[in-house]
């Protein structure tokens, strides 16, 4: 498995508990529009990707992500400059 | 259909021709459809308030009828203080109705000198800034003090005040689960060692009424060289042996690198401020946009503020009093069965935690017709989504007040079917 993959895992892993309409978790899925998720899931689940991974996702950074892929891209970056 | 996007029959033509470009307003469409189905079922609109009259701190005329005001940030009930109010008068005879001028030109007078003085002997430090309001002055403070390339680290639950400064600046925001020490330590751990860092707290968090771990915090913060911002706008007059704080009652206030602050609250009138001990604090004056660019307050506001800021350096039988009432209630709707924000009374702000808007509002409401004012928040105002009704207490709530409160709750709290 490529890093890319085992952190595309270890995202869906967090993301499950949240997944209360249990749609299949692919790159292209969105937050908002398709998990239907409010700010306070975000902030929970964001905390715990951060805790997981050891890094910090600036809410700056957030602001720009919309999808897991995107999420997936930002954590590999975030991970090398660690 | 809803009629929220069907045109009246009798709007002229030319407006159908421009029917495609979209409405801005658009996006507010299930806001206004949720608030409608609520007024729908008959209640008043807990937005909507209006105080025909006020009688004094604690009273206020409302729908006709005389109410218990228990929503407020009067503290301490300084709005009616008859110092306080006649030196507005002479202020407003002396120096005119506003400055029509921002504080770097012409909207300094005597009056916001004489202001920030009080604030400086109040706090015992060596600079005070008067803004227009606490929320412009945390805009001010925050944006200012973080530029590109520094850090903000915020607890979850800050204050709407606190948020649009860190989006007004062009630092990098970072979260960390509200009064949690560990997750700020954790966050603190992970930026850049050279970065600028500035940790924002507040005193009391206004939502729930609880109490930051400041000593902690501040301890944490300063381990990982960040500076420290306390917004202490629920808290000033009544923490702390001279009323300066949460920060002072935990003895942690020196190394508090500025403090912020509101008139609006304990001071009983409209402003907000910003005071520190930093050698190059006067140079905001300059720099910061929400002091420069608008007006300055009203030299009757300003003198009304000063008055009563030097009131609260000596208002121990006050002080007491808020406590009292605040504990006697929080106890009172504990013994109940209600669900509060805190374990005891942390602060003067006791929080009600109900199980729905529809809940929310019909205890509000019912309690609004027994007499009682309180203030309805629902997110995204509150944390973790809930609905409270806001209860503040103030130095000036008679015991018999305070009694008559407990049993209008319990009456409301019975005939809603939140307790049994
Ligand atoms: C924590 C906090 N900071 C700042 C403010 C803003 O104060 P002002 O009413 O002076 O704008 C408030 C008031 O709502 C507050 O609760």
């Amino acid at each position: 498995m490529s890093t890319r993959d085992e952190t595309f895992a270890k995202v869906t892993d967090l993301i499950e508990p949240f997944n209360k309409k249990g749609i299949p978790l692919t790159d292209a899925v969105r937050f908002a529009q398709d998990l239907e998720w409010d700010s306070l899931t975000v902030m929970d689940f964001v905390a715990a990707v951060e805790d997981d991974f050891d890094i910090i996702i600036t809410m700056n950074m957030q602001a720009e992500i919309e999808t897991i892929g995107q999420l997936v891209d930002a954590v590999e970056t975030l991970k090398a400059a660690a | 259909m809803t009629d929220a996007g069907t045109l009246r029959e009798d709007r002229p033509l030319d407006m159908l021709e421009h029917a495609s470009a979209p409405d801005l307003l658009a996006k507010f469409d299930p806001l206004i459809a949720e608030r409608q189905a609520l007024l729908d079922t008959g209640v008043r609109d807990p937005f909507a308030i209006v105080m025909e009259k006020v009688l004094s701190p604690t009273e206020a005329i409302i729908g006709g009828k005389p109410t218990i005001l228990l929503g407020t940030y009067n503290y301490m009930g300084m709005t009616f203080d008859a110092d306080v109010i006649a030196a507005g008068k002479t202020a407003l005879d002396e120096y005119g109705a506003g400055t029509t001028g921002s504080r770097v030109l012409n909207g300094t007078y005597q009056g916001h000198r004489e202001c920030e003085e009080a604030l400086k002997d109040f706090y015992g430090m060596d600079h005070a800034i008067v803004f227009s309001t606490g929320y412009q002055a945390n805009l001010g403070m925050i944006s200012t003090l973080a530029g590109k390339g520094d850090y903000i680290i915020l607890d979850a639950d800050s204050h709407a005040s606190i948020y649009d400064g860190c989006w007004l600046g062009n630092a990098e925001i970072v979260r960390f689960r509200h009064n949690s020490v560990d997750d700020l330590d954790k966050r603190l751990g992970r930026l850049p060692k050279d970065a600028g860092k500035l940790v924002v707290l507040e005193g009391v968090y206004s939502m729930l009424g609880d109490i930051a771990p400041l000593k902690e915090m501040v301890a944490v913060a300063k381990k990982h060289g960040a500076m420290i911002l306390c917004d202490e706008a629920h808290s000033m007059g009544f923490f702390g042996d001279h009323g300066r704080g949460v920060a002072e009652q935990e003895a942690v206030l020196d190394d508090i690198d500025f403090v912020v602050g509101t008139f609006s609250k304990s001071v009983g009138t409209v402003g907000g401020f910003c005071v520190s001990n930093h050698p190059k604090f006067e140079v905001l004056r300059l720099v910061c946009r929400p002091y420069v660019f608008t007006a300055s307050l009203p030299p009757s506001v300003v003198a009304t503020a000063a008055t009563s800021i030097r009131k609260l350096m000596h208002a121990g039988e006050k002080r007491e009093r808020l406590w009292k009432n605040s504990r006697r209630l929080h106890q009172g709707l504990r013994d109940l069965g209600f669900t509060l924000g805190t374990k005891s009374a942390e602060s003067a702000i006791i929080a009600v935690i109900l199980s729905d808007q529809t809940q929310a509002v019909g205890m509000w409401q019912a309690l609004l017709e027994l007499g009682l004012y309180v203030n309805m928040a629902r997110p995204p105002a509150t944390p973790a989504g809930t609905y409270l009704l806001r209860c503040s207490l103030c130095a000036e709530h008679r015991d018999e007040q305070v009694g008559q409160i407990m049993e209008m709750f319990a009456q409301a709290g019975r005939a809603v079917g939140c307790i049994g």
